[in-house]
This record gives C-alpha cells, sequence and structure tokens, in this order.
C-alpha cells in the first residue's frame, strides 16, 4: 500500500476518533442543545470528498458506535447518518461548488434533518420533545463548518494524501 | 430502533461498553487537569480556611453522630418491641463521576466503578444530599448512572411529616420531579420533605428525594399537581455514593463488605 493510502485512512480514522471524542466533551446542562454535531460534518465532508468510496454500511457502523456512546438507543444517530449521507451522495457535485456562506446554509438544512430523526426516535423511546431546541445544534453546526472544513482541507493538503 | 421494542440488544451493549470508557475518561482529562491545578496553586490561607471549616463541620457531624447512637440503639428496642425486624445498616462505596451524557434529553452520568468494585444494575446511588438515581449498565469499570430527574424515570416516595406515599416522576428538567396521582385531599403541604419510601425494593428507606415546592388544587382534575425540587445536587456532585445493602428481613445485619475500599456508614 501506498504511505498516501495508509495516511488517507489515518486521516479518516483519526478524524472520526475526534469528532466522537468531541462529541460526548461534557458540557454543562443550558449549553448541551447547543453543541455541533461534529461527527456527522465530518461524515459529511468525506461523503462529499470520497462519493465513491465512502461504505453507506461503514457510516451506519459509526452511527451504531456513536449510540453506544451516548447511551441512546440503538439507530437513533445512524438514521441520521444515513439520510444525511445519502442526501450528499445524490448532491456532492452540487455541494462542491458551493462558497462557504452556501455550503453553510445546506449543513445547516442537512443537519437540522438529522436532528428531526434523532427526535423522533427519542419521542419513540419516551423522552418528551422539548418545542424547537433540537434546531439550535444545526445552527451552531453551519456556525462551526467554515473551521472543520478549513481543518480537514489542511489536514488533507498536509498529508498528500492524493497524490 | 428495535431496542426500544426488546431488551435483547442491551446485553450487546453490555458487552461493547468497555469500548465506551475510554472515550469519557479523555474528555475528563481537562477537568481532572483543571481540579490539579487548583490544588497546586491554593494559596496557604485558602486551604488554612478550608481546614477551620472542615474541622467546625467535623465537630457539628460527630455531635449530630453522637446523638444518632443514642437514637439508633432506641429504634432497635421500640422496634423489638413491636417484634419487628431491625434497621439495616448500609455500606457505600465512593465514586467519582467522569462523564455525562451528552444527550440532553437524558439525565445520566458515568461514574468511575464497574463490576470490578462490585457495582451491580439497579444499585441506588446518592450524594451527600440525596438520592440521586440508580446504576443502570455496569461494565468492568465503569457504569451509567440514570438520575431521578431522568423522564423516563420515577421513584416511590413518602412524606417525611406524615407517611402519605407517592411516585415522584422524572420530568426531564433537572430541577424538578412531579408526584403522580396524588389524590385532592390529601395532605401534603410545600417545604415537605419526601423521603424514599423502600417499597420499590430498589431504593434504601429514608434518604431524602426531594422538597415539595408547589401544590396546586385544581378542582376540575381528579389529582393534585404537585412538583418538587430533588434534595441531592444533580448537576453539580462530582463525589457520589453506591450503597451496597439488602433488603433483608432477618436479624443479621451486615455481610462482608462488598469491597475493600467501602466505609462503613
Amino acid at each position: 500500500m501506498k504511505t498516501s493510502t495508509i495516511n488517507l485512512y489515518l486521516l479518516i480514522g483519526g478524524s472520526f476518533l475526534i469528532a466522537l471524542i468531541l462529541s460526548v466533551y461534557p458540557l454543562p446542562m443550558s449549553c448541551r442543545w447547543w453543541r455541533p454535531e461534529f461527527v456527522l460534518m465530518v461524515a459529511i465532508y468525506w461523503v462529499v470528498v470520497l462519493p465513491y468510496s465512502i461504505s453507506l454500511t461503514a457510516l451506519c457502523g459509526l452511527g451504531l458506535f456513536q449510540d453506544l456512546l451516548e447511551g441512546t438507543p440503538f439507530g437513533q444517530h445512524s438514521l441520521g447518518i444515513i439520510i444525511v449521507a445519502y442526501i450528499c451522495l445524490f448532491s456532492y457535485q452540487r455541494l462542491r461548488n458551493f462558497n462557504l456562506v452556501k455550503q453553510m446554509i445546506s449543513m445547516f438544512f442537512v443537519i437540522a434533518i438529522a436532528q428531526l430523526a434523532d427526535n423522533w426516535v427519542q419521542g419513540m423511546a419516551g423522552r418528551p420533545l422539548v418545542e424547537i431546541s433540537f434546531i439550535y445544534a444545526a445552527i451552531t453546526s453551519a456556525l462551526i463548518w467554515p473551521l472543520i472544513r478549513y481543518a480537514l482541507v489542511f489536514s488533507v493538503q498536509k498529508l498528500r494524501v492524493f497524490q | 430502533m428495535v431496542s426500544l421494542y426488546t431488551d435483547k440488544l442491551s446485553s450487546v451493549r453490555e458487552t461493547l461498553s468497555p469500548l465506551v470508557t475510554p472515550f469519557y475518561k479523555i474528555t475528563d482529562i481537562p477537568g481532572k487537569i483543571g481540579q490539579w491545578i487548583d490544588e497546586v496553586m491554593a494559596s496557604p490561607t485558602d486551604l488554612q480556611a478550608e481546614n477551620d471549616t472542615l474541622k467546625t463541620q467535623v465537630l457539628i457531624l460527630q455531635r449530630k453522630s453522637q446523638q444518632m447512637a443514642a437514637l439508633a440503639a432506641e429504634n432497635v428496642r421500640l422496634r423489638q418491641l413491636l417484634n419487628a425486624s431491625n434497621l439495616l445498616q448500609e455500606t457505600v462505596l465512593i465514586a467519582e463521576l467522569i462523564g455525562v451524557s451528552p444527550n440532553p434529553l437524558s439525565h445520566q452520568v458515568i461514574i468511575n466503578r464497574g463490576t470490578a468494585d462490585g457495582v451491580f444494575k439497579g444499585q441506588p446511588v446518592l450524594d451527600a444530599y440525596g438520592l440521586m438515581g440508580q446504576v443502570i449498565e455496569v461494565s468492568s469499570n465503569s457504569s451509567t448512572v440514570i438520575l431521578i430527574s431522568d423522564a423516563t424515570h420515577a421513584i416511590p416516595v413518602q412524606v417525611n411529616r406524615n407517611g402519605v406515599r407517592a411516585i415522584a416522576e422524572g420530568t426531564g428538567d433537572m430541577n424538578s420531579l412531579s408526584l403522580r396521582h396524588v389524590s385532592a385531599n390529601t395532605d401534603i403541604r410545600v417545604g415537605d420533605l419526601l423521603v424514599s419510601s423502600g417499597l420499590g425494593k430498589r431504593f434504601p428507606v429514608g434518604y431524602p428525594v426531594a422538597e415539595v415546592q408547589q401544590v396546586e388544587r385544581d378542582p376540575a382534575k381528579a389529582f393534585l399537581t404537585v412538583t418538587a425540587k430533588p434534595k441531592a445536587r444533580l448537576d453539580r456532585s462530582r463525589h457520589l455514593l453506591l450503597v451496597f445493602e439488602s433488603f433483608r428481613e432477618t436479624v443479621d445485619i451486615l455481610g462482608d463488605p462488598p469491597s475493600t475500599k467501602s466505609v462503613t456508614h
């Protein structure tokens, strides 16, 4: 295997690992609704960058692991992740050509859809839905998207994984 | 989502849960460092002041426990008169919080004790101020605790003043519990202390759970609307107590303590 391929796998694995750690980092109760969906955003990035080699099954597994990590019912996060990955897989050509503001706006809608699926499962699990507060995460995710995108683009260039 | 309808997957969750512990350990590192810095940087005067307060507290608590011994003896005598079983003594194990559930809808925390320390599913958890919740998931060296304020949790309680029994349900709000099916003519007032009644055979008897904050009598409704504020500091306590005890009806009070680290309570 070429070093660049190994680097790519390391980068993908590492970025998801960091995203998972950030997704369980303790926050005060009042801020917890505002936690950006790091795992979803990293997943979207890799779907858009590598639409032909990303596997929805692997993403489903990632979602299941996130469920295990957060103690949510199995399938909650994987449902959201699969829906979002599917949408992005269909529109990756468009997403690639969007400027940053448009990307942020589409990120907001895509993550809001995932949050909706999340809350739907939570509702089935017997936890009451609190107004519209689940949309806050979509707002913060959209705002933090440029940062995550630049971090990933920077590391992709630094590690020369596509050469 | 299958796991919503069946418990079959909970064994899968339990086997895989050791994978989860390192994540919470990692996210706990910054907090640990902060604590360490606080300890190292503490000024001697602050330490002295803290030492003084602690000494005073020890004195007060010692006085209380002196009284406690006499009261306990009296209680045993009275119970013997009534031909009832002896009061049970409990051992506790101190655990430290290492993580909180990131899901804003579920009130769960992760602690640093697991099966290796004898923790079991359904074990009651306290903090210094009252009952906090119970263990719902155990792995080898960490476990998940559901707090009494979680929307899917309920605990049998009684009013300390007159022994009226009720069920306190979590509302999904850290600062309030609601009492279920309290009939309109029940004697319950604002400020009443709710203690665990031990009726579900899960929580020990007599630990403070909550204080009644609001009692609403609506003639249109069959039941009272009672809200109570949990006594335990659900969102602040870092050190928790795991209770080991048995609901044995016989006289033998304590077997071997489940762990060498436990302290007699």
